[in-house]
């Protein structure tokens, strides 16, 4: 109808988005993986059922997330003297003057961030597993959880935990709350979630709902 | 994806990839269709935000150095630790094994970020010796680690909102950590610029000029 065209995409070919190297595109089976022949990035990696696995995980992880957060974590004892702390007493620890901001950030980066990327997955992948049609707005809700990747910390905090408590160990008793188990739990289901996802897989699954979404 | 055939680029044929969602589309499309996000064939301003995240990285990272990152209150003392300081006082008093996880994620691994951000941005525009597949590892390690410095920060939140025990002993943050978790940050978004496709482009243009290898 009008002159310009929107560009076609090329279906055919797939780009490496780590080296730009261009391969014909051939979806790998159920449990294989397409990687790049010159710098190794995983392309592709499909597993059978994985957005109902993905689909529970994420439900537990949040579950999880919420009592971890409340429940108290560690106790140390000194002479009589104890003190129990929760993670979020934990992650605004930093409270005082300008560290408040660090507070903030700390709490965002191994509760909330975590949390808002299980929930956004959640959003994202629901509809799909079902086979309706995406959720509006899912194509901003996986970019940002996509763009939040590199700062969900959670797994860092549990070696962080695991230092703290070694430097402590020999000054005080320190006992393990409920929520430490949680977490413990937690952060195994974070990182198998994160990394069961193939991108590709759910990238083209939210292709459909161009024609419907108007380009941005 | 197969092996045998040469590599051949997105530039070179004449189509552009989307980096977020890997569709390809073609040259001159600005906007992905599929992700939304924008395409460019090379991050021509990449370098820049590199050296500009990277000169801010490091400026915080010595006042990280050089200020307490915690203050240990006991009934008579208090004692102010810097981060190299603090590890050489757990190495002496018998936690070598932790003073060395704490050597290692907060100076180890720290400047050899640095170091390694400043190589690939400095050998994606002149010949290096390593390989490109050397390089690719370096960034891809880098890319990867960055985030475990963060380690450090974590640790002294967990003591500090731990060890609270009224008149007896406590553990406070010194402003070391807000510079320490600042670098942390800035040296994650430097990485995160640097467009690894110019790594490889080296090997394009060696090609194209039939270049013998040695």
């Amino acid at each position: 109808m009008t002159d310009r065209l929107p560009p076609r995409p090329l279906p055919d070919l797939i780009v490496c988005p780590q080296c730009d190297a261009t391969y014909k595109l051939a979806r790998p089976g159920h449990g294989q993986r397409a990687v790049c022949a010159r710098c190794h990035t995983v392309l592709i990696m499909p597993h059978s059922k994985a957005g109902i696995q993905i689909i529970a995980v994420s439900v537990a992880i949040v579950v999880l997330v919420i009592a971890a957060t409340v429940f108290p974590f560690l106790t140390i004892k000194v002479a009589g003297t104890q003190n129990s702390v929760s993670i979020l007493d934990a992650a605004l620890a930093f409270s005082d003057g300008p560290l408040i901001a660090l507070s903030l950030s700390t709490a965002a980066l191994i509760i909330f961030i975590p949390l808002l990327r299980v929930l956004l997955a959640l959003y994202v992948l629901i509809p799909v597993v079902l086979d309706r049609m995406p959720a509006k707005g899912s194509r901003r809700a996986f970019r940002l959880s996509e763009a939040l990747r590199p700062w969900s910390m959670a797994e860092i905090f549990a070696i962080g935990c695991a230092v703290a408590l070694v430097k402590i160990t020999d000054l005080a008793d320190v006992t393990f709350g409920p929520a430490f188990w949680m977490f413990a739990i937690l952060v195994v289901l974070v990182v198998a979630q994160d990394n069961f996802m193939c991108r590709w897989t759910v990238w083209k699954s939210l292709d459909g709902l161009r024609k419907s979404e108007p380009r941005k | 994806m197969s092996e045998t055939t040469p590599i051949i680029t997105a530039r070179e044929m004449g189509v552009v990839g989307c980096r977020r969602c890997t569709q390809v589309w073609p040259q001159g499309t600005e906007i992905c269709g599929r992700c939304g996000k924008r395409l460019q064939l090379r991050d021509h301003k990449s370098l820049q935000r590199v050296w500009a995240w990277w000169s801010v990285g490091m400026l915080c990272y010595i006042p990280a150095n050089m200020y307490p990152m915690l203050s240990t209150r006991t009934l008579f003392t208090v004692q102010q630790d810097t981060i190299v300081g603090g590890a050489i006082e757990l190495f002496t008093h018998g936690a070598p094994f932790v003073a060395m996880i704490i050597l290692f994620a907060s100076v180890v691994i720290p400047l050899g970020k640095f170091f390694a951000i400043a190589y690939l941005a400095i050998s994606v525009q002149r010949r290096s010796a390593a390989s490109f597949g050397q390089r690719h590892l370096l960034y891809e390690v880098v890319e990867y680690i960055g985030r475990w410095s963060m380690i450090d920060i974590f640790v002294v939140a967990i003591l500090s909102s731990l060890v609270q025990l009224r008149s007896l002993a406590a553990i406070d943050p010194g402003p070391a950590s807000l510079f320490f978790a600042l670098s942390v940050i800035f040296t994650m978004l430097s990485a995160q610029s640097f467009d690894s496709r110019m790594i490889w482009d080296m090997q394009s243009r060696d090609k194209g000029e039939a270049s013998r290898g040695h």
